[in-house]
């Protein structure tokens, strides 16, 4: 539904060049809800912006909805009608809910639909329908300054939604909400992807989010895309900084010489009792280092650090068995290679 | 000077006064208000970047707030007479008074437009909305109660000019006290304009910031709380 390629946008600033975005390839597909997190200044909003190009990209292409965006616009700064068109096709929910403020909440919502040329009878049918959807038909003749956060981001949602877009953006949507407000907006969107097969690109500093919501992640650095795939595959990846962050399992092997195993248990396997059946086909002892439980994209996910005795080599046939029982296995990097790594970024800190 | 000799003087002077200021306040936003808005929209991370515009038209606003307005009232007298056939009345007085308060509201209405949110304008592009639409849905909308201010403090300002205008054969109530108070000696024509001058401006300044606080007020708490 989304796809950038090779997306660049250097900014000039007193003669300083920043890359903002460095060659990001990003596939959002159609009805999924797509997060992408990264660190202050990873380039997450200015990735955003440039996908209805409210800022245009240095070089690359982005394509929504089969349409190419980049070539639409052509070279001109300003946007050309055919450019307009296709943004009214992509909703974007805004931090700061961007609200106009000299206008009634139902008048909010009919402004795109004003843009559109729709006549006013259906533009206020439609906006109280959106209005009703969003949970807010009675708010409908009160000013933005008269609601809450939670009520303005519901508003912006509404409005993000009046020219039926199929996609729709949000740039930290929830950041200026409190938890509770935040779980509700949260779910709102996820049940407008699922009601209406919208799709979701949004922008998050927060792991929590991406749980909540989120099909598929991103991460950016340095405005570069350094992981990316579906929230299943990413805790798939051995290593993955995400699943990491997404899902974390601590614990430290007790000794020298054992090995540590991650696993992590989808659907049916999270209800079976693995680690004691383990534990009475091979007769070894298994400690567990930790383990959570996490609903994430709706599905139940188990994460669970164990230690075996003995070292890899030793612990090959009971990982088989393990991987047999449909859980994914990753032998931790812990211990002895941790350790060296650890050193390693120590040296090149010193190096700096 | 008795009362009875004073008041057929009296109400000509006001309605003299209160038509230039009407007339050239009008003409002020008329041409200020594109003016102004063309300022911001073509200022460097405007929407319609033109640096050559921008700068020309940055200029003529600035020559024209900077001359002093007894000058710029003389140096217009050509004009004046090109366009009114006389330079002599309030009528005539109007042309010099308008040319004067446009650079100045100008000025406010950038000022005005400056202060909003460009996260409002983002908002409507995203939505596939024209530069016109930006302008008239958000600029002019989100910025009116400052706008009503700053043409509060234009008719205000045009109160004062008129009464210098009045020097120079305007008519109103600036020309009432420069014949009557100053040339005569009758402090008690001087004072009565002066009053009714006073109360003008009072009137104009509660008016407009009556307006603009209800209107800022109707994105606040529309309630009546
Ligand atoms: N208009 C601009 N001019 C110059 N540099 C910019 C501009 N916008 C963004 N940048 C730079 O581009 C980089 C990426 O910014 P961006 O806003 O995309 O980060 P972000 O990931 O959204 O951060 P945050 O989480 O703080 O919102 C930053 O280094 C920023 O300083
Ligand atoms: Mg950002």
């Amino acid at each position: 539904m989304i796809t950038t390629t090779g997306l660049r946008k250097v900014y000039h600033s007193r003669g300083r060049e920043t890359a903002a975005l460095d060659g990001v390839d990003l596939h959002v597909r159609e009805g999924e809800v797509y997060g992408v997190v990264g660190r202050s200044g990873a380039g997450k909003s200015t990735l955003i912006r440039c996908v209805n190009m409210l800022e245009r990209p240095t070089s690359g292409t982005v394509e929504v909805a089969g349409t190419d965006l980049t070539a639409l616009a052509g070279r001109s700064r300003r946007a050309n009608a055919a450019l307009r068109a296709a943004r009214s096709q992509i909703g974007m929910v805004f931090q700061h809910f961007n609200l106009l403020s000299a206008r009634t909440v139902q008048d909010n919502v009919e402004l795109p639909l004003e843009i559109l040329g729709v006549s006013g009878q259906e533009r206020s049918r439609k906006a109280l329908e959106l209005l009703d959807l969003v949970g807010l038909t009675d708010k409908a003749k009160a000013y933005p300054a008269q609601l809450s956060g939670g009520q303005k981001q519901r508003v912006g949602i509404a409005r993000a939604l009046a020219g039926d877009p199929k996609v729709l953006l949000s740039d930290e949507a929830t950041s200026a909400l409190d938890p509770e407000t935040t779980r509700s907006i949260l779910q709102l969107l996820r049940d407008l992807n699922q009601q209406l097969g919208l799709t979701v690109l949004l922008i998050t500093h927060e792991m929590d989010v991406v749980k909540a919501v989120c099909d598929s992640a991103a991460l950016m650095k340095g405005g570069r895309v350094v992981e990316s795939g579906t929230v299943t595959e990413l805790l798939a990846t051995p290593g993955s900084e995400l699943a990491q962050e997404l899902f974390p399992v601590g614990g430290e092997p007790s000794e020298e010489g054992r090995t540590v195993v991650d696993l992590t248990f989808h659907g049916e396997a999270a209800t079976q009792p693995v680690i004691s059946q383990l534990s009475r086909t091979y007769n070894i002892d298994i400690s567990i280092l930790g383990a959570a439980m996490e609903t994430i994209g709706g599905r139940q996910i188990g994460r669970m650090r164990i230690e075996l005795p003995g070292r890899f080599e030793e612990n090959v046939v009971p990982i088989g068995f393990l991987r047999e029982k449909g859980l994914q296995v990753d032998v931790a990097p812990v211990g002895a290679a941790a350790g060296r790594k650890a050193d390693s970024t120590l040296v090149k800190e010193a190096a700096k | 000077m008795t009362w009875d000799e004073l008041q057929p003087m009296l109400l000509p002077a006001c309605w003299d006064t209160l038509y230039m200021v009407l007339w050239s306040a009008a003409i002020a936003v008329v041409v200020g208000l594109p003016l102004g808005v063309l300022l911001v929209l073509t200022d460097s991370g405007g929407l319609l970047r033109n640096t050559a515009v921008n700068k020309v038209v940055g200029a003529i606003v600035n020559v024209g707030r900077s001359l002093p307005f007894i000058i710029l009232m003389v140096a217009l007298i050509p004009f004046t007479r090109y366009v009114i056939g006389t330079s002599i009345g309030a009528e005539a007085a109007i042309v010099p008074l308008a040319v004067g308060a446009i650079p100045f509201f100008a000025r406010l209405v950038e000022t005005a437009i400056r202060e909003v949110d460009h996260g409002l304008v983002e908002a409507v592009q995203s939505m596939g909305g024209s530069t016109w639409t930006v302008v008239r849905k958000v600029l002019l909308p989100e910025s009116l109660p400052s706008l009503v201010s700053g043409l509060t403090t234009t008719a205000v300002a045009l109160v004062g000019y008129t009464a210098m205008a009045g020097a120079v054969g305007a008519g109103g109530l600036g020309d009432l006290a420069i014949r009557y108070g100053y040339q005569r000696f009758e402090t008690n024509v001087m004072l009565i304009t002066l009053v009714i001058l006073v109360v003008l401006v009072t009137v104009i300044q509660l008016l407009g910031d009556f307006t603009a606080r209800a209107l800022a007020r109707r994105g606040k708490r529309a309630s009546g709380a």
